[in-house]
């Protein structure tokens, strides 16, 4: 049996790191707990649990800042921002249906170890451009914070970038510092029915490319088009090229319409007004359309925009997969339907990205899975050194999520 | 300024690097007579100089690396610079320590406008990104006012902003990938073309690293589709405080224009008596509010922010009519600081920023401690991210006094820090607020910042004396002081 630590407040956390440092016990940290069973499988002594560090600090809409307790629920800052027409502009994926969960356990710091941003990264900004500061204490059992509540800030080492994506293996942090910003007041989505993968991404360059300021761009092959909730996308029976459109909404309508009429020509198009918008884009966000099962493999692949089609059409003839595109094209979400070797498949994904000048994780797969194949992309030697360096200079004795991202890190 | 004493073990090889380097670069490319390493002397910070042991002039990646291996190999220290526009002596020389200049490197290699993105060397003046994309109907956003010569690479290492990151971020939120050379000679690329890190966020990590962590010798911008169109408003206030709600009311509203500044009543009396950019004299407080995007954005957010200055008490509001007029708004704001020359022979500035809530209460206090002091403090900043530039007027020739400006300028930023702001907002910690370091981080911070330079740069060898009061040896930081915490352990709630 693992044991559960608690922490109930700062000292507390730091006695527990100095004790699992000087016992040499690596801890799991989890603060919404229900993922556990991803990244690579962790052989831990004890789980440090950081759910006592709830509930927002200190929030002031006109400052677009809040500070929090890490273990904040999502949902619980998302309902408290609503209220003052705000919110978190990263848009924060949940992952409970992909991962069959059923409830939305996700925490704001969880959010942060992960950095995985959602549609509107292609115009705000990721996770890691939102988190202004944090205080926490290093796998040394030391306190230490960086940042500010400030967005304009270069007083030292940009060390929020440093932990945001690290999994939780180079600090625990118990309170963050995070940017927030106005909610749109009308949201619209363009709709272009039966263009494959290339002619997808021809329209996402020509809306991109224009002034008109879209805030996400995705494509759904016709497959998993009807999982959609939405009668517009699920019974059309076809490709879906969607275009979003967020802002005033005289704006709105006028840069929407600027787009339609050169879109008329190309194929037939349809506009979902705020509230299918909206449930639309939480569609994309949560990867509604890729359920994991057991034996199967969730990949995300980051690569530049434009060979999101190739990327694709490689994936797709290669394995027997769901595949949709985010981001203009520069992010895949793909599910291996099926496989034999999960060894080859790792390679072939990680390879096909690294080809494309970008990279793969592999978000969901068996336990054992995991534990035989590079879910992170493969480190080449410069970057092995640099992140073993790291990961000594903040937690030397290996004590934290030790082995979540690779092997011996 | 302490700086770490001069080693004379590196100052007897210069001779030996004369011709090593010369072998790498040419010896053309190799200055080392008094007369061109004056030109290195300080940078933008010119209240502090100190000749270069020897600057080299690299005009690729592999001679960057040759270069940087010599020096780590023979534990030399260097010195990275760009145009050397820095305002907080981030590109200081040392006596003992080897200039690398990247003003050879000074070539865009691609421009990629499908992947909306430019690949540029880090020479590559700011300005000349946005001009070279300007015709196709793109622009590189980060546009500090030093924008005509300061380098791509320099920005990358302060991570500088400018007046439109309110709208569109600094450096770091701009760009999607480096290549860097670590001090040992490697050359590694963090990102690319793709949106986010896999792995450990080290693009992240070097941009905003004042040159202490190796070299960047490109870097990947992104670029934006250009806004069809831009209108200002030029609004006079009778209060710092009325000006100072009306920057949170804009924010409230759900408001967020592209550049939003301020100019206390000396600012624009110089910069009116400079330019006649048409400010209102009478105003305690002038607000500059730049709205883009389309053009039926613009002129609805023009209606909403003149109705909130109108609540917030404005006693004058102009919109521009065309962009002629729109550039003379700007124009008293860009020349804010030549304009100040008239007032006194020297000046000096800041470098704080600040919760929007505190703008009117900070003003205040710098105005005592202006007259405690008496210095005059002018005031021109960027409100809407409540990044602050006091400007400490001053005549260098009286003695003492440049000592005095700079106990004024401390006590402004610790000020900064105290209502929960911080140091510096865009000019980077330098030589300039090294000092002042504690005032926000703890040693304990410190340490763990200085950990991640240690896992660059184990020898300290890149750009020593910058950022961090007192440099810790990587081999007493990497030691790990075990508390044996396990008596009070047993109370912590488990189950
Ligand atoms: C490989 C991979 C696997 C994923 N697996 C899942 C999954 O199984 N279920 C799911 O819903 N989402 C998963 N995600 C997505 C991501 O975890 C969620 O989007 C995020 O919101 C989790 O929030 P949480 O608080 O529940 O995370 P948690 O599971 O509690 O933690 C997520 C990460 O943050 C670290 N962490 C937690 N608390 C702290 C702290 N105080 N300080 C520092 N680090 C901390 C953890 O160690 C872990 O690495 C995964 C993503 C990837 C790339
Ligand atoms: C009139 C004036 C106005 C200014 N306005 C603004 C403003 O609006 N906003 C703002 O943010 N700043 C402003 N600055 C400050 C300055 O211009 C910026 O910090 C700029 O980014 C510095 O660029 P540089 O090329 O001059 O760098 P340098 O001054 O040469 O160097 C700055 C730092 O970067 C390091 N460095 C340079 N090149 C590299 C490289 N290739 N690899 C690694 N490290 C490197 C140096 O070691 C040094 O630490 C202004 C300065 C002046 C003089």
């Amino acid at each position: 049996m693992v044991d559960i630590i608690k922490p109930q407040n700062k000292e507390d956390l730091k006695e527990a790191i100095s004790w699992a440092a000087s016992s040499q016990s690596i801890l799991e940290v989890i603060s919404g707990g229900s993922k556990r069973d991803l990244g690579r499988p962790i052989h831990s002594k004890a789980t440090l649990d950081m759910t006592a560090f709830n509930g927002i600090i200190d929030y002031d809409p006109s400052e677009l800042f809040f500070k929090a307790g890490a273990a904040t629920p999502i949902v619980d800052i998302e309902k408290e921002l609503e209220s003052n027409n705000q919110m978190l502009a990263f848009e924060p994926i949940n992952l409970s249906n992909l991962l069959n969960v059923k409830e939305n356990k996700s925490t704001i710091v969880g959010s942060l170890s992960a950095n995985l941003s959602g549609p509107r990264r292609i115009k705000a900004g990721a996770v890691r451009d939102h988190f202004l500061g944090f205080e926490g204490v290093s796998g040394r059992g030391e306190g230490f914070k960086a940042g500010g509540q400030v967005v304009k800030n270069v007083t030292g080492y940009d060390l929020c970038k440093l932990l945001c994506g690290s999994w939780g293996t180079l600090g625990v942090l118990h309170t963050v510092n995070i940017k927030v910003l106005p909610s749109p007041e009308t949201t619209r989505t363009l709709v272009i029915y039966n263009l494959n993968e290339e002619e997808a991404i021809e329209c996402f360059t020509l809306a991109l490319n224009s002034p008109n300021e879209i805030s996400g761009a995705a494509w759904l092959p016709d497959k998993l088009s009807t999982l959609s909730d939405i009668d517009y996308i699920s019974s059309s029976g076809s490709t879906i090229t969607a275009i979003r459109f967020e802002g005033i909404k005289q704006s709105v309508v006028s840069r929407m319409k600027d787009l339609q009429s050169r879109f008329e020509t190309i194929g037939e198009v349809e506009e979902l007004h705020s509230l299918n918008s909206r449930k639309f884009w939480r569609e994309i966000r949560d990867i509604k359309f890729l359920v994991f099962q057991e034996k199967q493999m969730v990949w995300r692949l980051s690569v530049p925009p434009i060979c999101g089609g190739k990327v694709y059409k490689q994936i797709i003839d290669g394995f027997d997969s769901s595949v949709f595109m985010d981001w203009g094209g520069a992010l895949l979400w793909v599910r291996v339907n099926q496989y034999s070797d999960e060894e080859y498949i790792a390679r072939k994904i990680h390879n096909i990205a690294a080809q494309a000048a970008g990279h793969a994780t592999c978000i969901a797969a068996d336990n054992s899975i995991r534990s035989s194949i590079d879910v992170f992309p493969p480190l080449n030697l410069i970057e092995h050194g640099l992140t073993d360096r790291i990961k000594k200079g903040f937690d030397p004795k290996g004590i934290l999520n030790y082995g979540r991202m690779y092997m011996e890190l | 300024m302490q700086m770490p004493p001069a080693e004379k073990r590196i100052i007897d090889q210069r001779k030996s690097l004369i011709s090593i380097f010369s072998k790498i670069v040419g010896s053309e490319n190799v200055l080392a007579d008094e007369t061109s390493l004056r030109t290195y002397d300080s940078d933008g910070l010119t209240a502090y100089k100190q000749l270069p042991m020897l600057v080299v002039l690299p005009a690729n990646t592999e001679e960057v690396s040759a270069l940087m291996r010599v020096c780590s190999e023979r534990k030399v220290k260097i010195v990275p610079r760009g145009a050397g526009t820095s305002l907080s002596g981030g590109a200081l020389p040392l006596e003992d320590g080897v200039v690398i200049g990247t003003g050879r490197l000074n070539r865009i290699l691609e421009i990629d406008y499908n992947n909306r993105c430019a690949v540029v060397q880090p020479g590559v003046p700011n300005l000349s990104v946005s001009q070279a994309v300007d015709t196709a109907g793109f622009f590189y956003a980060p546009d500090p006012s030093s924008q005509i010569i300061c380098s791509v690479g320099g920005n990358v290492a302060e991570n500088s902003g400018g007046v439109h990151c309110l709208k569109y971020g600094v450096t770091t939120n701009n760009i999607l990938g480096v290549e860097f050379v670590t001090i040992s000679g490697e050359v590694v690329r963090f990102g690319g073309k793709h949106f986010d890190s896999a792995g450990y966020d080290f693009l992240g990590v070097v941009t905003g690293s004042e040159g202490m962590l190796g070299l960047v010798t490109e870097v990947t911008v992104r670029l934006l589709p250009k806004p069809p169109i831009a209108k200002a408003l030029l609004v006079g206030f009778p209060t710092n405080e009325s000006a100072g709600h009306c920057v949170a009311d804009i924010i409230d509203n759900g408001i967020i224009p592209a550049g939003l500044e301020m100019m206390d009543r000396a600012a624009v009396a110089a910069a009116e008596d400079y330019c006649n950019a048409g400010y209102p004299l009478d105003s305690e407080a002038v607000l500059i509010c730049e709205l883009d995007g389309t053009e039926s954005e613009v002129d609805i957010l023009i209606e909403r922010v003149s109705d909130i200055a109108r609540a917030s008490k404005a006693t004058s509001i102009t919109i521009s009519k065309d962009d002629e007029e729109r550039d003379r708004f700007w124009l008293g704001r860009k020349s804010a600081f030549p304009a100040t020359a008239k007032i006194a022979p020297d000046s000096y500035v800041m470098d704080g920023t600040i919760p929007r809530r505190k703008l009117a209460e900070v003003l205040g206090r710098i105005g005592e401690l202006s007259s405690q002091y008496g210095l005059q403090v002018v005031n021109v900043f960027h409100a809407g991210d409540g990044n602050l530039h006091p400007l400490i007027m001053f005549d260098a020739n009286i003695p003492g006094e440049l000592e005095r400006v700079e106990e004024l300028g401390a006590k402004i930023l610790t000020l900064c820090v105290e209502v929960g702001g911080v140091l510096t907002g865009e000019h980077g910690v330098g030589v300039e607020k090294r000092d002042l370091m504690p005032t926000m981080f703890t040693e304990s911070d410190m340490q763990q910042q200085q950990r991640l330079k240690c896992a660059f740069d184990p020898d300290h060898l890149l750009n020593p004396g910058k950022v961090f009061p007192e440099l810790h040896r990587c081999a007493e930081l990497g030691q790990m002081h075990i508390h044996h915490g396990s008596e009070k352990w047993p109370d912590i709630p488990r189950f």
